[in-house]
């Protein structure tokens, strides 16, 4: 992709990243672009290193080499006042929701106003009324996070995640453990939000339906490089015998079924033999 | 099999060395971001609140039987020597200079201390603390300098509380049950416990006391393995060096204050 051109149109771009964790490279020389205004799902299995990608954009873990810049910053070059400025701008939706268990719904949606901002109490009540009206749980407000349901919770971290009005959400598998109900009315209303307030939307996940409903443009990625990427029409004819695996969900293929082990037949052979 | 219990001993060095560095690091931090407390009396107040109400009923019964087993304890021994009419002054040193800031503050430790180490610890693993970083907001200054003066400031609150209780109950048992006479009890307490020597000085251990389990418990969660393992494993380390804090400290605390007069 070409950077200068495109410029203009991205809102994060994530160039020649490498970081390991220990000994084990987790991305290795990886580059994305994020359009601004657009959907951009990654998918990949579990335990490729999609929450750490977030986890990078936002700031929290630092790269080895290569950068991330978003809205034309360097996050990882920037001190932390800057940094702090930039993730106000930036809503990111945790998998577990992550909402503060000691207070209400409505204090949650109103914790970063009243963190941020000096406005009068019943500005915020209107703010956050208007939040929670928008993921249609207005009516929740008086709820602990421990009496809601893991469907709710998550529109609730959403409502949060807009308080500020971000340019831009991180979604961290926001459709992973949802009942099907719970998942049309998230997939709805990531693809409202992302419409209706402007907003840039990452989607990290590997529920592949329901993401590829709605992205514009798709990164799969497995072992710490980009396997294919495209629109999610291009994906799903990809010519990768991975990509058709993840896709399709089968069992067995390019990624087997078995974790790396030695010869079945020698391994219980050798039982009694040897430790295990 | 040498060379393996040097190899472990010296890596559990470096461990402790690691973690004392992360320890220090942290102090600082929730130092510094004390300042921004200031201007948000409420977070203190909440938080002064709860440790307050985790540990005042703990606190205060068993400040009430150290101080009646004291006035049993002690009325035999001065008994003896006919000196009972000094039991409160024994009562009451035993009580200011020692048990009350040492006792308060390992029951401090078993109670509010630990259940500090687990909310930040159960924090961490639900990512509420990730949470907060990325809404921009410091979890150091939101979360941990608001218990952490909590905890300095009412260490020696329940501190005096013990003592005050243990008192009484010293009187209780002193001229109650055993028949020592009342006035002297209070007067002869008035009359030998310095206030320089003994009040200031128990004063002084309950704040260190404070000091180092509050920061014991809240980098223990905060440097917790965010799994239930973890975070229970962190309880149980905060209780053990928080004994072992204060039962050391107040050693060396006790040579420097009372050794030379
Ligand atoms: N705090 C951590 N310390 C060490 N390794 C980690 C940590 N968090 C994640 N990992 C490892 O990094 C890899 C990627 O994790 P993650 O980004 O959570 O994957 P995903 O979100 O795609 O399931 C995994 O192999 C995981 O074991
Ligand atoms: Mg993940």
């Amino acid at each position: 992709m070409d950077n200068s051109d495109s410029s203009q149109n991205t809102l994060v771009s994530v160039s020649n990243l490498t970081f390991s964790r220990g000994n084990k490279k987790i991305f290795d020389d990886i580059s994305l672009n994020f359009e601004r205004g657009k959907i951009t799902a990654i998918m990949g299995p579990s335990g490729t290193g999609k929450t750490t990608l977030l986890k990078l954009i936002g700031g929290q873990l630092c790269p080895d080499k290569g950068s991330v810049k978003v809205d034309g910053k360097n996050v990882h070059v920037l001190r932390r006042a800057e940094l702090y400025d930039l993730r106000k701008r930036m809503g990111m939706l945790f998998q577990s929701g992550a909402l503060l268990t000691d207070m209400s719904v409505y204090d949650n949606v109103a914790f970063p106003l009243r963190e941020h901002t000096k406005l009068p109490e019943s500005m915020i009540r209107s703010i956050v009324l208007m939040k929670l009206q928008a993921v249609g749980l207005r009516g929740a407000r008086h709820l602990m996070p421990n009496e809601l349901s893991g469907g709710m919770a998550r529109r609730i971290a959403l409502a949060r995640a807009i308080a500020l009005d971000p340019m831009m959400i991180l979604y961290d598998e926001p459709f992973t453990g949802q009942d099907p109900i719970s998942m049309g009315v998230l997939v709805h209303l990531i693809k409202s939000l992302n419409n209706t307030l402007g907003l840039t939307s990452i989607i990290v996940s590997h529920d592949v339906h329901e993401t590829s409903a709605i992205a514009d443009y798709i990164y799969v990625i497995a072992d710490g490089k980009v396997v294919d990427q495209g629109s999610p029409e291009h994906i799903r004819k990809s010519s990768s015998e991975w990509v058709q695996q993840f896709m399709n969900g089968t069992a067995d293929g390019p990624v087997h079924f078995h974790y790396p082990a030695r010869e079945y037949v020698d391994d219980l052979l050798s039982a009694g033999k040897r430790y295990h | 099999m040498v060379i393996e219990l040097l190899q472990r001993l010296g890596s559990n060095t470096r461990d402790g060395f690691t973690k004392l560095g992360r320890g220090t690091r942290f102090l600082a931090q929730t130092i510094a971001g004390s300042v921004s407390v200031l201007p948000r009396p409420r977070l203190l107040l909440n938080q002064m609140y709860s440790v307050g109400v985790l540990s005042f009923l703990i606190i205060s019964i068993s400040g009430l039987f150290v101080g009646m087993v004291l006035g049993l304890q002690g009325y035999y021994i001065l008994s003896d020597f006919g000196a009972e009419e000094t039991l409160g002054v024994m009562v009451a040193a035993s009580l200011v200079r020692e048990l009350g800031p040492v006792v308060s503050a390992l029951l401090f430790a078993g109670r509010a201390g630990s259940a500090l180490t687990a909310e930040i610890g159960l924090m961490k693993a639900t990512e509420q603390l990730s949470g907060m970083e990325m809404m921009a907001v410091d979890p150091i200054k939101r979360i941990i300098s608001p218990r952490f003066l909590a905890g300095l400031l009412s260490m020696p609150l329940l501190a005096a509380l013990f003592s005050t209780v243990g008192i009484l109950g010293g009187q209780m048992v002193g001229s109650g049950l055993l028949g020592v006479d009342e006035g002297s009890y209070w007067a002869q307490m008035q009359a030998k416990l310095d206030f320089q020597d003994d009040i200031i000085n128990g004063v002084i251990k309950s704040i260190v006391f404070g000091f180092v389990t509050t920061w014991i418990a809240l980098f223990e969660g905060y440097d917790s393995i965010p799994t239930s393992e973890g975070v229970s494993r962190a309880t149980t380390r905060t209780v053990v060096n928080s004994a072992f804090s204060i039962l050391g400290l107040d050693f060396i605390l006790t040579a420097l204050m009372f050794g030379d007069d």
